[in-house]
């Protein structure tokens, strides 16, 4: 599939049906990591999580804010407000509730919820916002009905990375484990999850294509 | 995972004296990413020669985890910052 280009970069030709394939599931990571409502709204309800010094009921409390709840703001004043909250925020937001974001966002800290809390207060809506570059990149150099794609080194590492981060998403979901193939081949073709697993497995392929062409 | 070579004589005792106490960033085992992947990502984030990456990645593999890095804390944030873009399920710990 897909082949090294002399200055560095990868070229691999699409079809119409796979072009079309890798942008269905591209769109939903990138509504999914665009949505941090999730975050916000549960970041005070996990428990066992250390909450940190602020009193229920302060202003340091973070909003638990409804979806469709008028805002009055211009969006650059949402965005200012957003960040001094943050900034006099002292209590730490924990791992995402949903299971596939908490994969994509995972704790840096293993055994210590605070310093885990510290690290992504700073550091999670950046590797969001990476994430969502990533497969903007992808969506933006994707040929609408297919055909040859040419990307350069860092456009492929775009690329391999937003593959990954779908085929996480797919491997949460369906709780792929490592004897995938067995997992696979154990699915009746009628069950519904067969056709994800194909899909799964494909994406495998397509990715495995992309690395070998980069470490070339 | 290396030991230091035989050391002078450094103090030791008091922690202000070791203002840099190692740390590592630790790089676990997960189902879906690609072990080639995975030997790409530490050769291309760290420079490691790709033996070296293929060693870790097998670490990874077979043991359920594997010290990929080590040095000051802020550098290791840094790493797991970086692996984490590449979907790597990688922490921090002091060593």
């Amino acid at each position: 599939m897909f082949r090294p280009t002399r200055d560095g970069g990868v070229s691999v030709w699409l079809s119409a049906g796979e072009a079309q394939l890798l942008r269905t599931l591209v769109v939903p990571v990138i509504e999914l990591l665009a949505d941090d409502r999730e975050r916000r709204g549960g970041s005070g309800q996990t428990p066992g999580e250390p909450r940190g010094e602020t009193p229920g009921g302060t202003p340091g409390e973070p909003r638990s804010e409804a979806p469709g709840e008028p805002r009055s703001e211009t969006p650059g004043e949402a965005a200012l407000f957003d960040e001094l909250e943050r900034l006099f925020d002292d209590t730490v937001p924990g791992l995402p509730e949903d299971p596939v974001l908490a994969r994509l966002l995972p704790d840096a800290y293993r055994d210590d919820s605070q310093a885990a809390g510290e690290f992504r207060k700073y550091t999670e809506s950046s590797l969001r916002e990476a994430k969502k570059y990533f497969a903007q990149t992808l969506l933006d150099t994707l040929p609408a009905h297919g055909g040859r794609v040419k990307l350069t080194g860092d456009q492929a590492r775009d690329w391999m990375r937003t593959l990954n981060d779908v085929r996480l998403s797919f491997g949460v979901r369906l709780d792929v484990t490592e004897d995938f193939e067995e997992q696979l081949a154990g699915l009746n073709p009628e069950d519904p999850k067969f056709a994800a697993f194909e899909v799964y497995g494909w994406l495998g392929a397509v990715q495995e294509s992309l690395v070998q062409a980069l470490a070339r | 995972m290396s030991v230091a070579p035989a050391e002078l004589d450094l103090p030791r005792s008091a922690d202000e004296s070791v203002p840099d106490k190692p740390w590592v960033t630790i790089v676990w085992n997960d189902p879906v990413n690609l072990m080639s992947y995975v030997t790409y990502v530490f050769e291309h984030v760290f420079g490691y020669p790709r033996s070296k990456a293929e060693k870790l990645m097998l670490d990874v593999h077979h043991k359920g985890k594997a010290v990929v890095a080590s040095g000051t804390r802020e550098a290791m944030e840094h790493n797991v910052e970086v692996l984490h873009g590449y979907g790597l399920w990688a922490t921090v710990r002091q060593d």
